[in-house]
Parts: structure tokens; sequence; C-alpha cells
């Protein structure tokens, strides 16, 4: 049985402008000691399925429909108290920006205390000893002087291992991460994509990986959810993606990095992602996709899987066989890209 | 020097911290730019990368004399600008353009689109009221946006677009120089992709030279023709475009290098990176030395603490600054071979 099992979550807020239905139907399992990307252009409703899940959208003007069975319970269903439980222990979050997501005016020390004693009944001292631990696992040199510093005394990469510190010490089942290392420099990335990867090993957590770096997914991940305009437009496991995209956004994605581009021209998608106030009738990428024929304007394709693999998902009309000449052209590219 | 545009001579930019309230004393420097060197020739591209707070900006503001460099020279189409005043110094602003990273914060949200990109031609007294909507509406069709947009506000476009207007708004009083500050670093791949197309199509069309600035190591290598590497105020190597990436002679470019993820797991997963421990050093106490021996896996203590390399020229084309440039590439290991080690070169 999966850890996490979400199954048609749909999430819809209500502005002045009208209803914006930013996750529009998405189902994804997560297993123990995987790590799962949701991949997308900004806007595409990949941060909002995760607050959705962690029950962190606005509850004022936000209607959430679907199931998120985590261990058993209903996620989305689970009253605030028992949620307030589950957050923080049980999964766990990484916010892009360590700067905003660390309390200023508190040392990182009592904020990592506060984060275990939430949770647990225990003195303060031995609180204090797990923070220790747990700040000496993510490599931030001297943690018990650094224990109580403020923010601030941090660089950008050392506030990221805090956040880390913070979401792990209570050993969490789930840890969800949005864009953990896209305000970082990319030998500060490598610092804590390897950081991440040594964690899970050590503590078997699944990991949810929001980014829109498709390097950063390479080199993680093990399934791989592309999303566009709140909706999943495929699915499968990494070697899928990479190796065998079958819907046009995917090549379009892969096709815009100028590492698999040497010397030629980018080709990148034209235009920008569709309001999702207004999402355009049919297939939501037809405006953008150079295959797109009648049907894409009028038919919603289905997310279905493909002939010869259960598991990887896409969802669009184009036939069998221009989809595997497509993705045969993208891979021929890759192959000159690679170092 | 076939046709050189842009000469940088020994650029230093320091900030002094200081203490006091009435008299002011200087009580240390900061050194952002301290001593970088560089030309660029006319229709080129240099590509400058380095991790945030290496300098690069700062470097750029001072070619643009939006800062006063402390030390040094920027000598621009074969005329010293470094010390111009008033008049003078608009003359050579004409000439000299700048793009900026963030799209949302560099574009006035009070103002039109329109005048937003005409500005320029207003405060450099070009053409009159008619003839400069007609150009900005030419703008705005040669960076790929709807000249019927004019009277819009910044607001009502994505970033992306946003981009396309600073572009667009850089493009206006038709320089020769423009520095592009991380133009791409706030944008999503795909419309990253869009912008960089439009920069090299432009380059084309205008025989425009830009100074591009980015800390994505494969953006710049997309549209350079010749790369500088900085870091902590230095640059520590310099070659053309292309050997850079399949020969890189510094270890922090190795390491560099190693540290971007390659969009292909197979390659991604089978190498090992090198990952580079601590933090770039405060550029106040900058290390002696080498200011890379600290995170150097190659550092021999002697020689790297106590002398600093000189930027030169290696066999392979490219310029580094290095006691003990790296042998080969790709190294799955940049410490020095044993034999080099016992040698004590």
């Amino acid at each position: 049985m999966p850890l996490l099992d979400v199954r048609d979550l749909k999430t819809s807020f209500k502005t002045d402008d009208g209803v914006v239905q930013a996750v529009d139907g998405i189902s994804f399992t997560v297993e123990k000691g995987q790590t799962l990307a949701i991949v997308g252009e900004s806007g595409c409703g990949k941060s909002v399925t995760c607050l959705s899940i962690m029950g962190l959208n606005p509850h004022q003007n936000t209607t959430t429909s679907g199931v998120a069975m985590f261990k058993d319970r209903d996620l989305l269903t689970l009253p605030q108290d028992e949620m307030r439980k589950v957050r923080g222990a049980e999964i766990s979050m990484i916010f892009q920006d360590p700067m905003t997501s660390l309390n200023p005016v508190h040392t990182i020390g009592r904020q990592l205390i506060e984060a275990v004693q939430l949770h647990e009944n225990v003195p303060k001292q031995a609180a204090r000893r797990r923070a220790l631990e747990m700040v000496k696992a993510v490599g931030i040199p001297r943690p018990d002087a650094r224990l109580d510093d403020y923010p601030h005394q941090f660089s950008g990469g050392m506030r990221q291992r805090v956040m880390i510190a913070m979401s792990l010490i209570n050993n969490p089942d789930l840890l969800i991460a949005d864009e953990p290392t896209t305000a970082l420099d990319v030998t500060t990335q490598a610092q804590i994509l390897k950081l991440m990867n040594e964690l899970q090993r050590d503590f078997g957590s699944a990991i949810i990986l929001i980014t829109h770096d498709l390097g950063v997914v390479a080199e993680t991940a093990d399934d791989v959810l592309v999303m566009y305009a709140a909706k999943a437009i495929e699915q499968g496991d990494y070697s899928d993606t990479f190796y065998r995209p079958r819907h046009p956004y995917t090549w379009g994605l892969l096709s815009s990095l100028p590492r698999l581009a040497l010397g030629a021209e980018l080709k990148p998608i034209p235009g920008s992602p569709p309001s999702l106030l207004r999402p355009p009738p049919g297939c939501r990428f037809h405006l953008r996709c150079p295959y797109a024929f009648d049907r894409c304007r009028t038919d919603v394709p289905p997310l279905v899987p493909a002939p010869d693999d259960p598991d990887h998902l896409d969802a669009c009309h184009l036939d069998e066989q221009a989809k595997q000449r497509g993705a045969e052209e993208i891979v021929g590219r890759m192959k000159v890209g690679s170092p | 020097m076939a046709d050189e545009l842009l000469r940088v001579e020994n650029l230093e930019k320091h900030f002094p911290i200081t203490r006091g309230v009435i008299f002011q004393k200087e009580i240390g420097r900061v050194r952002a730019v301290d001593g970088v060197s560089f030309s660029v020739e006319r229709g080129e591209t240099l590509g400058v990368v380095g991790e945030s707070g290496c300098g690069k900006s700062t470097m750029a503001r001072c070619i643009m004399r939006l800062l006063d460099p402390t030390g040094g020279k920027v000598i621009f189409d074969g005329q010293d600008i470094t010390t111009l005043k008033g008049s003078d110094l608009m003359k050579v602003r004409r000439e000299l353009m700048m793009v900026f990273q963030d799209p949302y914060a560099s574009l006035n949200v009070r103002k039109r689109v329109g005048s937003i990109i005409g500005e320029a031609l207003e405060v450099h007294k070009i053409g009159t009221a008619k003839e400069n909507k007609a150009r900005v509406q030419e703008l705005l069709d040669v960076v790929g946006l709807n000249p019927e947009h004019y009277n819009r506000f910044p607001h009502e476009f994505s970033g992306g677009q946003r981009q396309r207007i600073g572009v667009a708004r850089a493009l206006a009083i038709r320089p020769k120089l423009i520095v592009c500050d991380e133009p791409v670093s706030a944008l999503d791949v795909s419309v990253q992709a869009q912008i960089l197309n439009l920069l090299k199509q432009l380059q084309r069309d205008f025989d425009l030279t830009y100074v591009f600035i980015a800390h994505d190591l494969d953006v710049v290598r997309h549209i350079s023709d010749n790369v500088a590497v900085m870091y902590l105020g230095k640059i520590v190597e310099s070659a053309p475009g292309q050997s850079l990436y399949e020969r890189p002679r510094h270890p922090y470019t190795g390491a560099l290098l190693s540290a971007v993820p390659i969009p292909n797991p197979d390659v991604a997963r089978a190498r090992k990176p090198i990952v580079l421990e601590g933090d770039v050093p405060s550029p106040i106490n900058p290390p002696s030395g080498c200011r890379f021996h600290p995170r150097c896996p190659r550092f021999q203590p002697g020689v790297c603490d106590v002398t600093e390399p000189e930027l030169e020229a290696k066999d392979t084309g490219s310029r580094a600054a290095c006691h003990f440039p790296l042998e080969s590439w790709p190294m799955s290991d940049l410490r020095l071979p044993a034999d080099q080690v016992a040698a004590g070169t």
C-alpha cells in the first residue's frame, strides 16, 4: 500500500474575477522511500497541489475535493486539530525561500526546539540535544555555537540546511519540498540535493519534490508528474519522462533546455500558459502546441496509459505513431547533449 | 585587437565600511570587484558566471557607470569613460544599455509600456513625440509583442513579456553594448528559451555586443562566445566558450561544471559529482594567496595560501589563475595526483 494515495484532487479559489480552478483532477501515489517530482511552469498548480494535501490553503475561499489517503486517513477531511498533529511530525514541508520561512527574531535553536516540543512532550534539554544532532546531520559547521545564532547570521545555503533540519527533526514519513534549491547557487544546490538524498537513505522518508528544473528531476526523482494549467498531462517513472516522453508539452520542456541544444537553436514552447480563470476549451495546451489539430480544440484529452506500459500516462489526442516519432526526435537530441 | 568595443583594465570597486556618525572612520572594505580585466570585441558576447556575491553585478554597474569604480579603467569604443562627467557621460550613455534580472521590479508600475520604452529617447532628446511613438511600436514588434499594447501597464503582462519590454527599452536608442544582468534567471525554462532566442536574433539583426551575466552555466554556454568565471571579485578563468566547458583548467570552474544538474537521468546518476564544501568567504577579508584555496580540493599549503596566482594563458587557449590547473577533463576527483604533490611544483 502506498504511503500517500491522492485521487482526483481538485482545488478551486473564489476570487473577485471568478472561480480559479487551480488543481483539476490530479491523482498520484508516493511510496515509502521514493521521490515523486512534480514539474511544470509557474502557475500550473504544483504548489497548490501540495498545499491542499497539507491543508494550508486559506479556507475562506478555497474548495477542495477528492481523496488524499495517508496511513489510513483522508487528509482532506481530517479535523483541524488532527491535521495539526500530522503537519511537522508525519508530513513536513520545505519552502523555496529560506529567508522568509524562518522566523527572524528567534534563534534557530529555539525554532528547532519548538518544532520538537510541539509534537512530543519532552524536556527542553532533550529537545535541544535532538536539535543539535539534527543540525550536525545537515552539515552545519560548529553546530553547538550556531544553535544560538539568528537566521540572518546564516548564508542562503546554510538557512536551507536549517529548514531541512527542522523539517526532518520529527522523522516525518513524507517530506514535501517546494522548489528547495531554486533560490540557491549551483554549488550550494549540489550540496543540498546530496544532503536530501543522504537523509532520505538514512531516514527512509518519501519526498515530493516540486520543481521546474528538469536537471534536478533527472538527478533525484523516481516518479515524475508533469502538470500544465492545473491538470496532469503526463505521469510515469523518470526514464519514461526523459527517454519516452509522450506529450508535446514534455517535449517542449525538454527542448527548451540549453544543455540539450548545444550549438543549435533552442526550440522553446511559444506563448505563455493560459489563465486559469478562463482556460481554453479542449486540450489546455492546444494554443501553444505545434501538433494541435481540430479535435484538440474541442475535446478534453483523457489521461490514459500508454499501450505498452500501464504506469506511463499521458493526456494527448495524437496517435501512437506521432507520439513515438516526437519522443525519438527529442531523445535523439538528448544524446548529443550529454557530456 | 581587431575591433575591440569594450576593454576593462584592472577594474576595482571597494565599498568602505564605516563606523561612527559624524567622523566616519573607515574600518574595512568590501572588495566587491578586485582587479578585473577583460575585453569584448564588437558583435561578440562575453558571458560572466559565478556564484551570488562574487561581484558580477557590481562589475556590470561599474561598466555602466551606475557605480563609480574605485580603481582601474573602463574603455568603451576607444574612449576612457571611467571618469567622464556631465554631457560627455550622457553621450556615452546613448551607446550603453542594460537589461535587469527581475522583470517585476525593473519596470515602473505606474507608467505605460510606451513611455517606459520611449523614456531613453526622451532623455536623450531623440526625435519628435510622433516619431518616437512609431519607434516604440516598431520596437514592440521587434521583441515579439503586439504594437497595440503601447498603452498598457506592466502588470498586464506576464514575466516573459515583461522581460521583452525590458529588452525593447534597452534597444530604443540603438546602443552598441547591452549589459544583461541575469536576464533570464527569473523566468520559466520555456520562456527563458524564448528570451535567449530573441537576444541572439537581435544580436544578429542589430550588430549588438553583449556582456551577459548569469549564474546558470548552461545558459551562458548557449549564448556566449567567450566566458569569464568570477570568484570573490576576481576572474579565475576566461576562455573561448566551448573550450571552457570541454576543458576547464581552474578547479573552481571544474567544480561549478560538475555541480550543474544534467537533464539526462542515466548520465546524471552515473557520475559522481564533485561537491564543494563550505560557502564563498566574505569579500571583506578575502583569503590570502589564491582566494579559492580554503575550498579547493587541490590546495597545497605553502603555495596556494601564500602566492596569488596570475591569470595566465594555458596551452588550451584559456587563461586560468591557478598554481595547479586541472590536467584533464572530465575528472571525478579534483585532487592533485600524488606524483605532483611529491614534486612540490
